[in-house]
């Protein structure tokens, strides 16, 4: 089947979500309020590592207006949850493996019963000690997490050689050597974790909830409560945010146990922000360590790499996004020779999860820093550096694929290379005025799409004419803010010949839409969107066959225009609402399933590594360049230009595609400059907004996005993953041109104005570098 | 604690409400009135998604009480068109130059905006960045959104234009 190549504007105006949203009509999980609602609520350990032996639930249940007081052994299935292991209890049975971990549940009247109920609970926790380091984690004698385990703390190990391995730095002309320490970031989306629920009269529960996953969550809460997924409705809106933090269920199976015990009403969980940075998911912290050596040109010959990523208590996603920094961890070069190694390692500190990057961000910062490092010792100029090791379409990559498919790399440093940030960059890092450095930066990244060989990458797409005669697009996969849901029709108007008006949109609901994995991975818009051009197709061709047989004509001489099929030689038209009247609605209604194809090369033996998503075959490519200019007597690091060139395939919608460069910028340089999360003592040392900084207006400069596409062979209508790649690059491209500017690299990030003003002065003490 | 009755006046619409007096305004508007569009992103005035304006001024909805809003004029996202057919120009902005991503920001967004562009008409980029800077996005990068309300100044001042 061939498709027509995209325009740039489809013709529908930019994001159909848009107008509900801004004019605050739209609805989010959050925003119902159902009569008779319940509120449901958590008390959270506060402790992160301690035996549970016992819970006073006495007084809490005695309270007026408290409905239940639910502990473990009301959990009617199976007490574990997760997404690969099912490691972490609904409900703590026997011991706390962090300060997050869900005690007791209550459900009550209102919120401020609830509060109190909750305050009510008394908690006898035998504390034990935690382990907090996951380097410790790993020496003999530390105390255990999972003490069942016989790998111990050690969630997941991986590793990957090619050629000669680690043992080729011995023959290569130049060797540089580097160190990273990466913070734990917070997702921190506006919409905290939420939902709501309510068993009917039928015995069936209907959840609505701000989620990345409504068919897995489906699965995973069926599980914990015992029941058959199919007397579960798991209904997923808009999300006001996720970025991998609702990959996978947050209040999802609290909230379907809640709703067992409330008496047929309806009952609601959200969680305050405080509770949210508390329990959530974030970004691995990470410590790299990298050897990179080349010939004396600068051709890359060898890499060793050694990665730890911090996973806290639980594998939640853990295993996987340490399995994709390991595909990723030698960059978008062709290195013949590579050892890389990685574990993920159990703590009592906040999970480890899915966070946009998805363990790509981490191993990004530590190559590309180790890239300029390179440069500087060789005297090559950094593009140049990049330009000649750059991955091209037929080469291996580190790993050992073959890159059969698109490959833009070089085209997005040649992008860079011509533009004007980067052609001034000397000029303008010699006009900085007194008092100031300045410095420019670049990255080069890539990123993997979908879910690697053994996890099947599925989309079902559905597609109906209603009765009424317009196109119901059937969405299986949430729109968490990045817009695929305004794509969806988008792509559906293109097939049908439709606009706006003759097309509506169904969010995904288990009992409506057919499952289409998570919106997650790059995944999302490439792995659907090749399941609804062919959906559409097929309705389309019945369409014409059906109106042809009724207009005695022949399908090639039908076309689909806005709201009707016209007879092309003679002009007449059949409105689509009188044809759907002439069909049953199976007739009306159109699905397909696609499945993402998977490449044959296995780097790694390890079914593990394999199951965690090892190896990708598609990519998109970006370069990141930024400009920073260092104030001497603050430290303050200012980003004050950037700019993305990204290879993402073809472009569909230019604003929505901006969108996600830009959004995905932002949040990498907020972990570039100013976002971390320490947990001493097994804390988050941030509980609200004020404290945790994410960037705001005043932070953040103009972000020039330059579209480079290719044509994926693979993608719908030639289109690649945008959602990630703009975030892997940030932190790696502001440390580069802050090296530039401070004449060293900070092995520690976000590059803070104390990190960066204590290099100054060790500078100023004439340490040199 | 008794209940108290407070009138308010929500988007010209009068309301009369029997509330615990402890209740934020943001909680009254959501869970009484059923204006969600007004978000509560922290409930501790950090984030900016629950701003609405009364009298004409901007607040922090989550930390207002409703009782501070008796007999005061109360304008949320839902009443800022002129009717609920239209867009005011600054939403038309918002849509039309991708100021919007997930959405969760943006009703707060575009009421700190109206503050902002009924104090000041034509805001230069650095004071719309101000303007904004009690407001957190987390999709966007605040480009798009500077841009949109940059845009949003002229549609509303257009006799300025080229001036």
């Amino acid at each position: 089947m061939t498709w027509p190549r995209p325009h740039l504007q489809l013709g529908l105006p930019p994001r159909p979500d848009a107008l509900d949203k801004a004019s605050g009509r739209e609805k989010y999980a959050c925003d119902f309020y159902p009569p008779g609602l319940l509120w449901a609520g958590v008390k959270r350990a506060g402790v992160p590592h301690a035996r549970l032996r016992g819970l006073n639930l006495a007084a809490a249940r005695a309270l007026p207006g408290v409905t239940a007081v639910l502990a473990a052994a009301d959990v009617p299935g199976v007490n574990r949850q997760g997404v690969v292991q099912k490691d972490q209890p609904v409900l703590v049975d026997d011991k706390v493996r962090y300060s997050g971990d869900a005690l007791a549940l209550v459900v009550a009247s209102d919120q401020a019963t609830l509060a109190r109920a909750l305050a009510l609970i008394e908690t006898d926790l035998e504390p034990l000690a935690p382990v907090l380091d996951p380097e410790e984690a790993l020496l003999p004698g530390a105390p255990l997490v999972h003490p069942e385990r016989p790998q111990g703390n050690l969630l997941l190990e991986g590793r990957v050689t090619t050629g000669q391995g680690a043992a080729a730095l011995e023959g290569c002309a130049v060797v540089v050597e580097a160190s990273f320490d990466l913070p734990r970031q917070e997702h921190a989306y506006l919409e905290t974790e939420n939902g709501w629920a309510q068993m009917g009269q039928d015995g069936r529960l209907t959840m609505v909830a701000s989620t990345q996953t409504p068919f897995r969550d489906r699965l995973e809460v069926a599980e914990v409560l015992g029941l058959e997924p199919g007397r579960l409705r798991m209904v997923a809106p808009y999300c006001g945010g996720a970025f991998g933090g609702k990959d996978g269920v947050t209040v999802q199976s609290l909230l379907g146990l809640a709703a067992l015990h409330a008496g047929g009403r309806p009952v609601k969980m959200w969680l305050s922000r405080e509770e949210s940075i508390l329990a959530s998911s974030k970004r691995h912290p990470a410590r790299l360590r990298y050897r990179l050596g080349s010939d004396d040109q600068g051709r890359l010959q060898a890499l060793e790499a050694r990665i730890i990523y911090d996973t806290g208590p639980y594998d939640h996603l853990g295993g996987a996004v340490l399995t994709l920094g390991l595909e990723h961890a030698a960059g978008p070069y062709r290195i013949p020779h590579v050892d890389l190694h990685g574990q993920a390692v159990y703590t009592n500190n906040p999970i480890g999860g899915a966070f946009r990057g998805f363990g790509v961000p981490q191993v990004a910062a530590a190559m590309e820093q180790t890239m300029d490092l390179l440069a500087t010792r060789l005297g090559l100029d950094p593009l140049e550096l990049r330009r000649q090791n750059a991955l091209k379409r037929g080469d291996v990559n580190p790993v050992g694929v073959t890159l059969a498919g698109s490959t833009g790399l070089a085209q997005c440093l040649e992008a860079v290379a011509g533009h004007r940030q980067w052609k001034e960059a000397p000029a303008w890092r010699a006009a900085a005025p007194a008092g100031q450095r300045r410095g420019v930066g670049l990255a080069a990244v890539l990123h993997g799409m979908g879910y690697g060989p053994v996890i099947p990458d599925v989309a079902n797409a559905k597609v109906e004419l209603t009765g009424e005669g317009v196109f119901r697009v059937y969405c299986g996969v949430v729109d968490m803010g990045q817009g695929n849901a305004g794509t969806f029709l988008q792509l559906a108007g293109l097939v049908l010949g439709q606009e706006a008006e003759g097309l509506e949109l169904v969010l995904p609901d288990t009992d409506r839409t057919l499952p289409s994995g998570s919106s997650s991975a790059s995944r999302t818009t490439y792995t659907f969107a090749n399941a609804l051009l062919p959906a559409a197709q097929a309705l389309k061709e019945r369409l014409l066959a059906r109106a042809a047989d009724a207009l005695f004509a022949t399908p090639a001489e039908m076309a689909l225009v806005p709201g009707a099929v016209r007879h092309r030689p003679s002009g007449r038209t059949l409105p689509l609402a009188q044809l759907a009247k002439m069909l049953s609605p199976e007739e009306r209604t159109a699905t397909h399933r696609y499945r993402a194809p998977v490449v044959p090369e296995r780097p790694s033996a390890d079914p593990a590594l394999q199951l965690h998503g090892l190896p990708h075959g598609v990519f998109s490519y970006a370069v990141h360049l930024a400009r920073v200019e260092v104030d001497e007597l603050t430290g303050l690091a200012r980003v004050t230009g950037y700019l993305v060139a990204a290879d993402c395939g073809q472009v569909l919608n230019p604003q929505v595609w901006e969108q996600q460069m830009q959004g995905g910028v932002a949040q990498g340089l907020g972990y570039a400059l100013m976002e971390e999360l320490p947990a001493p003592a097994g804390q988050p040392q941030h509980t609200d907004l004020a404290t945790y900084l994410i960037p705001t207006a005043l932070d953040l400069p103009p972000i020039e996005c330059l579209a480079v596409p290719s044509w994926e062979e693979s993608g719908p209508l030639g289109l690649k993953g945008c959602g990630e790649i703009g975030i892997d690059g940030p932190l790696p491209a502001v440390g580069n041109a802050l090296a530039q500017a401070l004449g060293r690299h900070l092995p520690q990030a976000p590059f803070t104005p104390e990190r960066v003003l204590m290099a100054l002065q060790e500078d100023g003490k004439g340490a040199g570098s | 604690m008794a209940k108290q009755t407070i009138e308010i006046t929500v988007n010209g619409d009068r309301y009369e409400v029997a509330i615990d007096p402890w209740r934020s305004l943001a909680e009254v508007l959501r869970e009484d009135l059923r204006l969600t569009g007004t978000k509560i992103g922290c409930n501790q005035g950090d984030c900016g998604a629950c701003t609405v304006l009364i009298n004409g001024r901007s607040v922090s909805s989550c930390l207002t009480l409703a009782v501070e809003a008796h007999q005061r004029e109360v304008t949320t996202i839902e009443g800022l068109a002129k009717t609920p057919q239209e867009l005011h120009p600054i939403q038309e902005a918002f849509v039309e130059k991708g100021a919007v991503q997930c959405g969760f920001c943006t009703g707060g967004m575009i009421m700190s905006a109206k503050h902002l562009l009924d104090k000041n008409p034509q805001p230069t980029e650095l004071e719309i960045r101000q303007g904004l800077s009690g407001n957190l996005c987390r999709c966007t990068g605040y480009n798009k959104i500077v841009e949109a309300i940059g845009d949003a100044a002229r549609r509303l001042n257009p006799a300025k234009e080229g001036q």
